[in-house]
């Protein structure tokens, strides 16, 4: 019988006593994520926005798509970037199987979807509201994008947390396309799995303590900055 | 003021063939669910002074005036203005106002109009004092009332300063007192030579700006002249019943 206590006393033990492998892991997984998130947004964002602001054929199959999109199966992302970056795929030649960069792809696929369809929805509504008084102040196609994404950009943030939970969360498709190589591509989540196979739960509970605390430090962050922007924003 | 009137166009002569008109309706039609909601409207406006669209809600005042501000086509007809869109300013009923500040939404504005950004700061100082919200400059626009909410959207429209400024019920749903500031900056902006035309169906209010008078029921111009000449002596049984204050349906 496994002693509960005990794995959650030296689970904490780690936590605080801040040991190397689980700083390295968690600092990893932050890189990874975080980069993933910031190209998903500097993709996600504009492509988003246009989508919600053109009118083209096909458009509608494309919001669809995109939609269907954020429910992509993480495992099959990860087994098609593996058959592209490995030694037989088409981009073999940049090597990048078994790399945070391909980690980085990996959740750059994952989320864009998400941050687009977020961002479509938001500016849409918003465009409907503005659309008028943008377009009676002569402002060109480009300006109502850029002025609807900054009006927008409280619930961007939303759309881009949204996008980072889910990268920080992923296991599938950085476990294929990483290998969970040590010192070299072990993220939280693929290390608690493996730590939890091979029965070494103390550092598995230690990584999942510190993934739910980045998670709601991270949550609490953004709607304590959303709560005082809005409230600078009617009241000054 | 120089002496606008309203010039029909093309069926009557004009009144004073010397002044083009700056705007001109030409037959134009709007259908909606199946039905003309505006019907062959034919009128022209002076270059100069206030010209009021009155008419009972539902006559098609608001619709002139988005397609006057080339915000939708005619279906048929033709408008022709001597003005390229943007000299031509519009604002909406509602105030719509960006989320940052009172000088946030003036200074996007200038931005928007092109303006040099080492001119805009002159720019923004005469908006702020021309819609008297110096006091409110860096608060954020959401927290202004309804009044000064009004008197900024309209002063934001002047950031391309328009020779042609659109006012859809401008003054609607707000007090005595705000009305009269929101008027007195229409006939500010009127004086320093911009052509307003102003939709409303408030016959006080017209009486009170119009230089002339585009009169509208169920879609159709039933009037046009002088704002003294309509209002004394109304030449439609539709105007007349209208400034009686009979209902029209």
């Amino acid at each position: 019988m496994f002693d509960f206590a005990t794995a959650f006393a030296e689970a904490f033990a780690l936590v605080f006593a801040g040991d190397a492998a689980l700083v390295q892991i968690v600092g990893l997984s932050l890189w990874v994520s975080g980069c993933a998130v910031l190209i998903s947004c500097l993709l996600g964002l504009p492509l988003g926005a246009a989508l919600a602001m053109t009118r083209f054929a096909g458009r509608r199959a494309l919001v669809v798509a995109m939609s269907a999109l954020m429910g992509l199966p993480p495992v099959v992302v990860g087994l098609t970037l593996y058959l592209m970056l490995s030694q037989s795929g088409p981009f073999a030649v940049f090597e990048l199987l078994y790399t945070p960069t391909a980690m980085i792809i990996a959740q750059v696929v994952l989320v864009t979807p998400i941050v687009t369809t977020l961002t479509r929805q938001v500016i849409e509504d918003l465009d409907r509201d503005l659309s008028e008084t943008l377009r009676a102040l002569r402002a060109s196609w480009f300006d109502r994008v850029g002025t609807l994404l900054w009006e927008a950009r409280l619930a961007l943030v939303t759309a881009a947390l949204a996008g980072m939970g889910r990268a920080l969360a992923e296991v599938g498709a950085v476990m294929i396309v990483g290998g969970n190589i040590n010192h070299a591509t072990r993220v939280m989540t693929t290390s608690i799995a493996l730590e939890t196979s091979r029965g070494e739960l103390a550092l598995a509970l230690a990584l999942g303590l510190v993934l739910l605390a980045l998670s709601l430090g991270i949550n609490a962050a953004v709607l304590g900055l959303r709560d005082r922007a809005e409230h600078q924003v009617a009241h000054g | 003021m120089a002496d606008p009137q309203i010039i029909p166009f093309p069926q009557q002569p004009l009144r004073a063939p010397s002044v083009a008109p700056l705007l001109a309706f030409d037959g134009v039609s709007i259908r909606r669910g199946g039905g003309l909601v505006l019907s062959d409207l034919s009128f022209g406006l002076s270059p100069h002074g206030i010209s009021c669209l009155l008419g009972p809600n539902g006559a098609g005042k608001s619709l002139c005036l988005r397609l006057a501000a080339q915000l939708i086509l005619p279906e048929e007809g033709r408008i022709t203005c001597d003005l390229p869109p943007s000299q031509i300013a519009y604002v909406p009923q509602n105030p719509v106002l960006l989320r940052r500040s009172v000088s946030g939404n003036l200074v996007h504005a200038l931005k928007l109009s092109g303006v040099r950004w080492r001119d805009r700061r002159d720019r923004l100082q005469t908006l702020l004092t021309q819609a008297r919200l110096t006091f409110a400059a860096d608060q954020p626009a959401q927290s202004l009332s309804s009044g000064e909410a009004h008197r900024l959207t309209l002063v934001r429209a002047l950031a391309s300063q328009p020779q042609l400024l659109l006012l859809d019920e401008p003054c609607a749903s707000l007090d005595p007192a705000s009305t009269a500031a929101l008027e007195e900056l229409v006939c500010t902006i009127a004086r320093s030579g911009t052509k307003i035309v102003l939709v409303t169906h408030d016959v006080g209010q017209a009486k009170r700006l119009a230089d002339d008078v585009v009169f509208l029921a169920s879609g159709k111009v039933r009037e046009t002249g002088p704002a003294d000449r309509f209002f004394e002596a109304p030449g439609s049984n539709a105007a007349r019943a209208y400034l009686e204050g009979r209902l029209l349906t």
